[in-house]
């Protein structure tokens, strides 16, 4: 920031221009606005903090984690407590918890992410073809998407899940199937404040079909709204995945996921708490850190609250 | 009246109930729809995912002739579409089939957990809302102060904390440590025995009966799953209500009020939270229903013998009549809520009304 304030003044102004002369100028200006606002919002930028420690960790969980995740040491290191040596203590295996928590963060970013490639292209295909083409293909796919906006997720995940076997990939799958009606919600609403405007209409007469139509310029402006229910949402993601690793029915142990470490320090949680515990703090930790960035995000940019 | 007035009033009474006919209408095919959805995931689950239902009951080491009989009972030989209004028929009849695990049809079952369910998420609402919604007002009139940001941060925890996690930090602290709230279960083993439940709400069940000791003994086994319960309600209400509020206050009906010099207390309590009320509803509605879904992993943790519990011990079991029974039964409430919260909304809230 400083180097910026330093630099020679007319960047700012460059960057704020209300006359872009290109559009990347435009972008730029644009994002610069946007990460202004953002960056004054101390909780906003602490969840941002969180979320990149999260993509540190689970990038070099091998150098970090002082123990194997998988191996424990039966002999000596059974449901030790916290200590000098191993910081959270260790579980019925003898196995580190601080290392499975820092390996555990890998599974957490695979669950998040795969659900939002999944579910949200779903959500953006489904909502901007309903707005665009109205009439009956609107009627119908706005029909199925309430219905399913209307069944508890969670119940439905779980019935999904003991269809489809326990396991961490059928997990994702029934979270993605669960989670993309709000999407669709929020690009139809995007595509139908925009199908009208002049340069739809620009678009139309220079003979695009309706196809590039929806792909190039009705669902690039649905991105940023996406990402910002996306963002809110995947604090929700990772309590679901928590809680199917939790019943037994998400990732199956040995893996360090989360709920399931959980479930297996469940036995001891009245003597040996830690061994449940840390791995919720972490689950805490890191929703807590989706729903800061996820509302610092709404703030900065919501279109409705202008551009300055 | 004179009878040109007559007449415009009947005009108006007569549009009026075209236009209440067709909200109506349009009310009951949202309601259909969303049922048979309801049923055609269900269905979806439990007949077309399994490669093949047969083997799914039999096991794969079956004689033909078994496996061919089998198919034809369970009516698998006939088309899809004819399988599907035979479920459908069964579902609206109540009948979701035997469950594996109990040897009972699965709505026997399903009545006998219903009220323990139905129990702890009522308690856990009223508990939310009582604190909730003073927590959202006194937040939106003092935004910005210390009390907003601990409301905030009592919401977002709320929001990001696992609740089979702190259930059982809850469960260390105040059952093992601190001896507060008596084991997971319903009542203690002495009093299953001596207790005859009437309606299955053991807290009024034994109040009606007078059999105060029973009353303390349910009380102080609901309590804590109620109050985690509650607390994600709160988590809900409060973030609501101080929305709602906000906008109440930024009214000019507040400025009016002010003028004329009535209390703030008065205009608070007395104006804008009676505006808010309308939208408040709703919300205390679906969170409500929110509940009862997140009694699953809840009533796991405290060994509550609800529906929750019903569908994991199916889970573990593989018992998926029950688990699909379970899951209608919740998602049948649920949608039942969502849409009558919705319809409350409309008759509550007079702007909503046709003109």
């Amino acid at each position: 920031m400083t180097a910026s304030d330093a630099g020679p003044l007319s960047r700012r102004d460059w960057l704020l221009s209300e006359r872009p002369a290109s559009r990347m100028q435009a972008r730029l200006g644009r994002a610069y606005v946007a990460w202004r606002r953002f960056s004054a919002n101390r909780l906003a930028f602490l969840g941002l903090l969180i979320i990149v420690a999260l993509l540190v960790v689970a990038a070099l969980a091998g150098v970090l984690a002082p123990y194997s995740p998988t191996f424990g040491d039966l002999k000596n290191a059974r449901l030790l407590a916290p200590s000098a040596e191993h910081w959270f203590g260790t579980d019925d295996l003898g196995r580190d918890i601080l290392s499975r928590i820092l390996y555990g963060s890998r599974w957490t970013l695979y669950v998040v992410i795969l659900v939002a490639i999944i579910a949200a292209p779903i959500g953006l295909l489904v909502g901007t073809v309903a707005g665009y083409a109205g009439g009956w293909t609107d009627a119908i796919l706005m029909r199925i998407t309430d219905i399913f906006l209307a069944f508890p997720k969670l119940i439905l995940a779980l019935a999904f899940v003991a269809a489809l076997g326990p396991g961490i990939e059928n997990a994702v799958l029934a979270i993605a199937i669960t989670s993309w009606p709000p999407y669709a919600r929020i690009a139809r609403a995007e595509t139908l404040t925009v199908r009208n405007s002049d340069y739809i209409k620009a678009v139309q007469l220079m003979g695009a079909s309706p196809f590039r139509i929806v792909l190039r310029h009705i669902m690039p402006l649905c991105i940023s709204s996406l990402i910002v229910r996306v963002t809110l949402d995947m604090a929700g993601i990772i309590l679901t995945a928590a809680g199917l690793g939790f019943l037994g029915l998400g990732a199956q142990p040995p893996l360090p996921e989360w709920g399931t470490m959980i479930a297996s320090g469940r036995r001891f949680v009245l003597d040996q708490w830690w061994v449940a515990g840390a791995p919720g703090f972490a689950i805490l930790i890191v929703s807590l850190g989706f729903n800061l960035l996820g509302d610092g995000l709404r703030d900065a940019l919501d279109p409705r609250s202008g551009d300055q | 009246m004179s009878t040109v007035e007559k007449e415009v009033a009947a005009g108006r009474g007569s549009a009026r109930a075209v236009a209440i006919a067709s909200s109506l209408g349009r009310f009951l095919v949202i309601a259909i729809t969303t049922y048979l959805g309801l049923l055609a995931v269900t269905f979806f689950i439990g007949r077309v995912i399994p490669i093949d239902p047969v083997l799914a009951v039999l096991g794969d080491r079956a004689p033909a002739n078994v496996v061919e009989r089998t198919r034809r009972e369970m009516g698998l030989d006939l088309p899809l579409i004819e399988q599907f209004y035979i479920y459908v028929k069964n579902a609206l009849n109540g009948n979701f089939g035997i469950s594996v695990l109990t040897t009972n049809p699965v709505m026997t079952d399903i009545r006998r957990a219903l009220p323990a369910t139905t129990e702890l998420a009522t308690l856990g609402t009223l508990i939310g809302a009582l604190f909730g919604v003073p927590l959202g007002v006194l937040a939106a009139v003092k935004r910005g102060s210390l009390i907003d940001q601990i409301v905030r941060i009592i919401g977002l925890i709320g929001y990001s904390v696992p609740i089979f996690w702190l259930g059982l930090l809850a469960l260390v602290l105040f059952y093992a440590k601190l001896q507060w709230v008596a084991f997971p279960a319903r009542l203690d083993v002495v009093y299953e025995y001596t207790f005859t439940p009437i309606t299955g709400f053991y807290l009024l069940d034994s109040a009606m009966q007078g059999q105060w000791d029973v009353f303390y003994d349910a009380f102080r086994h609901i309590i804590l799953p109620a109050s985690l319960l509650g607390y994600f309600s709160l988590a809900y209400i409060s973030r609501m209500t101080r929305s709602f509020m906000l906008n109440e206050l930024s009214q000019e009906y507040i400025v009016a009020a002010r003028a004329k010099g009535l209390s703030e207390t008065r205009i608070i309590w007395g104006h804008a939270l009676r505006n808010a009320a309308v939208p408040m509803v709703t919300v205390i509605a679906l969170s409500y229903a929110g509940l009862l879904e997140g009694s699953v992993l809840t009533e796991t943790v405290f060994s509550w013998p609800g529906i929750g519990l019903y569908i994991t011990n199916s889970l573990q079991n593989a018992d998926m009549n029950a688990v699909l029974g379970g899951t209608i039964v919740i998602g049948s409430v649920f949608i039942a809520i969502n849409l009558l919260s919705d319809l409350l909304y409309r008759v509550l809230d007079p702007r909503t009304k046709v003109q």
